[in-house]
């Protein structure tokens, strides 16, 4: 638990003093896909179930911050919270669907369920199609701090980040966090032990699917702008390639994990269809060569969890 | 002109045929990723990406080679089909003890690097691919115009799957294959060399997919993402079939085509989600599928 404290304090120490030297923009855009990262990791690695349609809960609740802030007028922290509560919502439902197969069935259907809804979101009128929403007013938060500044915005992704951070690590350490290992570990077991099994993956389903949706309503608002790449099955992706490359089942992992992949679609952005080759490069080597990510590998030297 | 249930026969049966022709895809790769996933336990995830790769190199022997649609129909398949064996032996061999994520994961990342290798080489706007003559024009049936070619590929694509279905579940190869997928020690004890023959089904999954690539060729365009977004609805007829049975997994093919193709009629704001919504039913009242066996 040491090593996790000094961890915990060194990255909410960098996410603080990087702004002095990097562009806070791509800060939050780090932050916001670490806060995604590791919602998706809450299931993955210690539920063990891999989800291929997380990109429905983070672009579906990007789009409803946004239509929120812009057209309703909602303050930006009301237009989180109902993106939140639409992204659990979403997940309920698919949830319900979705934990009935189990390992690849499972990932095929959550899938499946996400390309429904980016069918939805093509055709649907609020959400304008191949634009998107654009020119989305970030407000004030709760009608004192004018977030069109930089550092307000940034504060405001640094407190969201970090709580979430927070809420993911208790839950993992929580007695329902042991439960969701033993059932990853051996289902039949831990429903033999009178545990109900499904009530706890769905509630774990919908846990992930609000804090992404969180990740999703927030980075609406610092971009001003939720479009379809968000809901795209690429997104979905990118999403189990950030755990991956930091390793899967770390609780900083998703956070090391969303740094590198952020950067790396920054610096290679110009260069078109080579990202995508390079993030299938990454894919392949991580799988066959470098299992535990970064931070598992790290941890591992260690001989700590991280 | 006549109508039924107050659409023109003529567009009703028109959609009907496009539907079989979708339909008829969904069986050629569903057949493929169930043949792969009973012996390797890998979801194919590349599968759309070797059904491009099928359109592209018959387009590659077509326009550099001068080597027609015949040709293609039959050297494409074995030629795709060894790249999948390669990556077989040099990476997915790599990963049978371990979780059968990997693979999955493995599987997209090679999706993702031959997709954007295409597209940096040829743009995401598509090449035309020209009927072959032998099957240009169309019959007049009276009540509609049927494309010749449409019928060839619904015809020969019927008789790939049966075919498949037959080696599989007929003969004595197909015998060891099916042993295999239950006990793979067991038949290895009988002296069958498994690991070539989950070599071998993993070529053949791959070149049953260049098939559906090249009959594809001239019907849509040849484009990098032509089997990106359609692997993802190959996957829901998947789940709603169950991966249990070969004809199981024919059947549903055809069916769920044809179920598009008449909610384009009736209602063709669905058409692109129907599919899905489908599969969320079957897996309420049936989660291992229609024909699927609980396991």
């Amino acid at each position: 638990m040491k090593h996790q404290r000094i961890a915990l304090a060194l990255m909410v120490a960098f996410f603080a003093l990087a702004p002095a030297v990097i562009y806070p923009l791509f800060l939050m855009k780090v932050m916001c896909f670490a806060l995604f990262a590791c919602a998706f990791n809450l299931l993955i690695g210690y539920g063990g179930l891999l989800s291929f349609g997380h990109a429905m809960f983070f672009g579906g609740a990007a789009y409803i911050s946004a239509h929120a802030a812009k057209v309703w007028g909602f303050t930006p922290e009301l237009a989180i919270l109902a993106a939140t509560a639409v992204a659990a919502l979403l997940g309920l439902g698919s949830g319900l669907i979705a934990i009935r197969r189990q390992g690849i069935y499972f990932a095929m259907v959550t899938l499946a369920l996400a390309q429904m809804v980016y069918f939805f979101c093509v055709q649907a009128k609020f959400t304008g199609g191949e634009d998107g929403i654009q020119a989305v007013p970030r407000g004030s938060l709760l009608g004192l701090l004018d977030l069109s500044s930089v550092w307000a915005m940034y504060v405001t992704v640094f407190a969201i980040f970090v709580g979430g951070f927070l809420l993911v690590h208790r839950v993992i350490h929580s007695p329902f966090g042991q439960v969701l290992k033993a059932i990853r570990e051996n289902e039949p077991r831990a429903l033999s032990l009178g545990y109900d099994v499904d009530r706890y993956k769905l509630l774990a389903f919908v846990l992930s699917a609000a804090l992404a949706g969180l990740a999703g309503g927030t980075k609406a608002l610092v971009f001003q702008l939720a479009s379809l790449t968000d809901v795209h099955w690429s997104m979905s992706g990118e999403v189990v390639l950030m755990c991956l490359v930091g390793g899967l089942g770390t609780v900083f992992g998703p956070v090391v994990g969303a740094l590198v992949i952020v950067a790396m679609a920054n610096y290679l952005a110009q260069l078109g269809a080579w990202v995508t080759v390079v993030q299938g490069i990454i894919f392949v080597l991580c799988v066959l060569a470098f299992r535990r990510g970064v931070v598992g590998e790290i941890g591992n030297w260690l001989r700590k969890p991280l | 002109m006549t109508e039924i249930f107050g659409v023109p026969t003529q567009a009703l049966f028109g959609q009907l045929l496009i539907g079989l022709i979708n339909g008829s895809f969904y069986a050629l790769l569903s057949l493929g990723l169930a043949v792969i996933f009973g012996l390797l336990n890998i979801i194919n995830f590349t599968h759309g990406a070797q059904y491009m790769m099928g359109a592209f190199v018959a387009w590659f022997l077509l326009d550099k080679l001068g080597l027609g649609y015949w040709w293609s129909l039959a050297l494409v398949p074995p030629i795709v089909g060894a790249s999948g064996v390669l990556v077989e032996r040099l990476m997915l061999a790599r990963l049978y003890k371990l979780d059968h994520l990997y693979g999955l994961l493995l599987t997209f990342g090679l999706a993702l690097i031959i997709q954007g290798l295409f597209r940096h080489e040829f743009g995401s706007s598509g090449l035309p691919y020209s009927i072959p003559k032998a099957l240009e024009g169309g019959t007049n049936l009276g009540f509609m115009f049927l494309p010749n070619y449409r019928a060839w590929v619904v015809v020969f694509s019927l008789a790939v799957c049966i075919a498949t279905w037959f080696v599989i579940e007929k003969t004595k190869l197909g015998s060891y294959l099916r042993a295999a997928t239950e006990n793979p020690a067991m038949v290895r004890a009988f002296g069958v060399n498994v690991p070539r023959m989950i070599t071998l089904t993993y070529g053949f999954g791959v070149g049953l997919a260049a098939l559906a690539g090249v009959m594809a060729a001239p019907i849509y365009t040849v484009s990098p993402l032509m089997g990106a977004d359609l692997i993802i609805v190959v996957f829901a007829v998947v789940v709603i079939g169950g991966m249990g049975s070969i004809m199981g997994s024919i059947i549903t093919g055809f069916a769920l085509g044809l179920i598009e193709g008449l909610t384009k009629v009736f209602y063709p704001e669905a058409s692109n989600t129907v599919i899905f919504i489908i599969m969320a039913i079957v897996l309420m009242i049936r989660p291992s599928g229609l024909f699927g066996t609980a396991k």
